[in-house]
């Protein structure tokens, strides 16, 4: 096992670096949860991301004080080259919520910080940025729905405050407030746009609007039950969050879904990308108003939505994962199905991205639109297709993999303008890999079981399940209670990354270019809500 | 331009003729559940196991489902032992609370032909959501029906609204249904918005938009297909 060598070198190199500062904690299938003290954060995540080369991929607060005694931190890593990621657990005293920000090293972690500050009340020393984030200006202060000690089914009363926006000031300067309730059949957000004339100089968004409050809803609800929640998070990337959160159980339960199921889990997965990407790749096109682009896109994803309600049940492609596996066979006569209409799509989907990238007028609006920059994609952790138009190579299929990506060939592309038409350019390429994968998985599987049963887990046991929804990698922490109990559930959509990345990608552009960008990202606010 | 035009006449037509010609759903279409009562031995196993509650069941009567309430999860069939529970076919599940002609007084115009629609995004899953944008389509375009979705709830007749009406957005849901002119409908879109559906009662939300706004017509589903919405849609219009 090169992976167990592996891990322990890097015990061994923390160890020596860190001493009595950092130890093991506990190991769960291929992860290794250190516990770190409180005022060693900010010298092991550096060390871990520049020496290491460990990307801060989410970070976790949690109310242990029933169970240890204190608050939680975890900082998940992972590192694409290490094929594992890395949990660090730092415990907060309960008279002294507070813990050292790590921003300003690792800027991926400036809203993970500002959402425990919210949900928690646990203050990170140092932060740059005092705003609230998940609570609306109305949220009275000092309530913390995710202590252990709130009671989820209360009336929170409304108190009056003024929304924190920064306020650009000078001649000329109109600033634009647009939203929640937007012109369109879109999900709500507000943005504020301080502009001369068309251009865009500031663009700041007040997201959270369809905060459900579903991760405290979790609490100590049974696992299997918290499957239904995970599903409905999102419907866009319903199933990619189903299978993470389905990996976390089963890596928690010790046990892995038979071969069977997770290449059936593959080929779900990615109908679910090729609906996501045809439909988006349409769908840009309205930003320019190019409708044979929006209606051609429209046709061919749906298509894919009746081929998977004709297979799943389900158009969202729901219902169909349960930790330990599938609930539904792929029989050959179904094979045959999606084989026909993936032969179809393809070819009409060639026809029609030939056309749209060969419209000048189109390309005129797409092209140096919008750039998102290497190192800013690099510094937040801007994940999936946007991050990889702009050259940042990453994904989770191959670099962490799961299902049954690790007995499949497909080629990961990448770009390196960072702007619409990258963007544009990435989904394409994908949709045709995609169309391959799936010819692939229907190929290699062999018979089989489809699901085992899940017994009893151990109790406080932490997981983490990692997908790469069609938006980018997601990540689902988990932490188990008593009897077969959530203790703490956290999902780190893929839009939760990259809502602070497309956000660096307006200004210098015109306000009118906005719905273009925004398109191009193709962002869940229910995913970043939740 | 000539490239475009040529697609365009390839393809054809594309449009689904639902309603008048209701194609039958897929075998592993998950719709309403039912129950067979000759293998059904009343334990009460999809009761206790239903993630949302939508299943009841009186005392020596077989289980039914309470539609407004069931995410069509299919959970309630996997889990019976003795194969009572199946997923049936049927979708058409719009319940109106009220119709038009009821709600709109006496003496004031109901809607006529052309119908115009403003969706309210109140915290939903975006499930709701793209359904409704596939409704604006080439495959299920509902302008052939009378139907037009508008920008501004000044423009619109009825409200489509979504989601369990989040605290986030209770009050902008208000103001949307305060700007929009009389007489109007307010049709609850997706199980979250008909009941809370999976979204349990919560400091975060309402539980379904009846707690915020006065409902019309419900379309329960999660999320409905496109055809159960223009069902929903011409329900409440009265044109079934």
């Amino acid at each position: 096992m090169i992976k167990n060598n592996e891990q322990q070198k890097l015990i061994e190199q923390l160890n020596e670096k860190f001493g009595s500062d950092i130890e093991v904690l506990t190991k769960v299938c291929s992860e290794i949860i250190f516990k770190i003290s409180l005022n060693q954060v900010q010298d092991i995540c550096l060390f871990m991301k520049e020496n290491l080369g460990f990307d801060l991929i989410s970070m976790i607060g949690n109310d242990e004080r029933e169970v240890e005694g204190h608050f939680a931190i975890y900082y998940i890593f992972a590192c694409y080259r290490r094929k594992y990621p890395v949990v660090l657990k730092a415990f907060v005293e309960e008279d002294k919520p507070e813990f050292p920000s790590i921003t300003l090293l690792i800027p991926a972690a400036h809203w993970y910080e500002r959402e425990i500050r919210d949900m928690l009340g646990i203050e990170p020393i140092g932060h740059p940025d005092t705003r609230r984030l998940v609570h609306h200006s109305d949220w009275p202060v000092g309530l913390f729905p995710l202590r252990r000690d709130f009671d989820p089914q209360q009336v929170v009363p409304r108190y009056s405050g003024e929304d924190q926006f920064q306020r650009v000031k000078g001649h000329g300067i109109v600033n634009i407030p647009v939203g929640p309730i937007h012109a369109g059949i879109i999900e709500p957000g507000h943005f504020r746009f301080s502009a001369v004339g068309e251009n865009v100089i500031n663009l700041e968004a007040q997201l959270f609007y369809t905060h459900r409050g579903l991760e405290k809803q979790c609490q100590d609800q049974s696992v299997e039950k918290a499957l239904f929640v995970s599903e409905r998070i999102c419907a866009a990337c319903s199933l990619s969050h189903s299978t993470a959160y389905c990996q976390a159980v089963e890596k928690i339960a010790g046990i892995q879904a038979p071969e069977r199921a997770r290449f059936i889990r593959t080929v779900a997965l990615e109908l679910e990308r090729l609906y996501n990407h045809i439909g988006d790749v349409g769908n840009i096109c309205a930003g320019a108003g190019f409708s044979f682009g929006v209606m051609h896109g429209a046709r061919l994803k749906e298509e894919i939505m009746k081929l998977n309600e004709a297979i799943f049940g389900s158009r969202f492609l729901r219902g169909i994962n349960i930790p330990g596996g599938v609930r539904w066979d792929l029989e050959t006569r179904k094979k045959k199905i999606i084989l026909e209409v993936l032969g179809s799509v393809e070819k009409d989907f060639r026809e029609v991205a030939e056309i749209i990238l060969s419209n000048d007028s189109y390309l005129d609006r797409v092209e140096t639109t919008g750039k998102l920059l290497h190192k800013t994609a690099y510094d937040l952790h801007a994940v999936g297709p946007a991050a990889r138009a702009a050259g940042i190579d990453q994904d989770c299929r191959r670099d962490l993999p799961y299902a049954a990506y690790d007995q499949i060939k497909f080629v990961i592309p990448t770009y390196t303008e960072g702007d619409v038409l990258d963007r544009i350019n990435i989904r394409v390429d994908e949709i045709y890999e995609s169309i391959g994968i799936i010819r692939q998985a229907l190929e290699k599987m062999q018979e089989g079981l489809i699901r085992v049963e899940l017994k009893q887990l151990p109790a406080y046991q932490v997981a983490v399940g990692i997908v790469e929804s069609p938006r980018g990698e997601i990540v689902h922490f988990l932490m188990t209670g008593p009897n077969n109990t959530v203790y703490r559930y956290m999902v780190r959509s893929a839009s939760y990354c990259n809502w602070p990345a497309l956000l660096t990608t307006v200004p210098g552009n015109i306000v009118p270019d906005f719905p273009l960008i925004n398109k191009s990202f193709e962002l869940c606010y229910a995913c970043l809500d939740r | 331009m000539l490239r475009i035009f040529r697609k365009g006449y390839k393809t054809g037509m594309s449009t689904d003729s639902y309603p008048y010609d209701k194609k039958p759903v897929s075998s592993n279409f998950r719709g309403k559940p039912v129950w067979d009562s000759d293998k059904c031995n009343l334990c009460g196993l999809c009761v206790e196991c239903c993630p949302t509650g939508a299943i009841a069941i009186e005392k020596s009567k077989i289980p039914y489902v309470q539609v407004e309430k069931c995410i069509f999860c299919g959970y309630c069939e996997d889990q019976c032992a003795n194969g009572a529970v199946t997923m049936g076919d049927e979708y058409e599940l719009t319940l109106p609370e009220k119709t038009q002609s009821e709600r709109f007084n006496k003496g004031q115009p109901g809607f006529g032909r052309s119908v115009h629609i403003r969706h309210l995004d109140a915290g939903s899953c975006n499930g709701c959501d793209w359904e409704m944008v596939a409704l604006t389509g080439p495959v299920y375009d509902i302008q052939r029906l009378g139907f037009d979705f508008v920008a501004s709830p000044r423009h619109a007749d009825i409200l489509m609204v979504t989601g369990p009406v989040t605290r986030n957005l209770e009050i902008a849901a208000i103001r949307t249904f305060k700007a929009t002119p009389a007489p109007k409908l307010v049709v609850a879109v997706g199980t979250c918005a008909c009941s809370g559906g999976i979204c349990e009662k919560s400091y975060a939300h309402h539980s379904g938009v009846e707690n915020i706004l006065p409902v019309d017509v419900y379309i329960p589903g999660c999320p409905p297909r496109p055809q159960a919405l223009i069902h929903g849609l011409l329900k409440a219009v009265e044109k079934l």
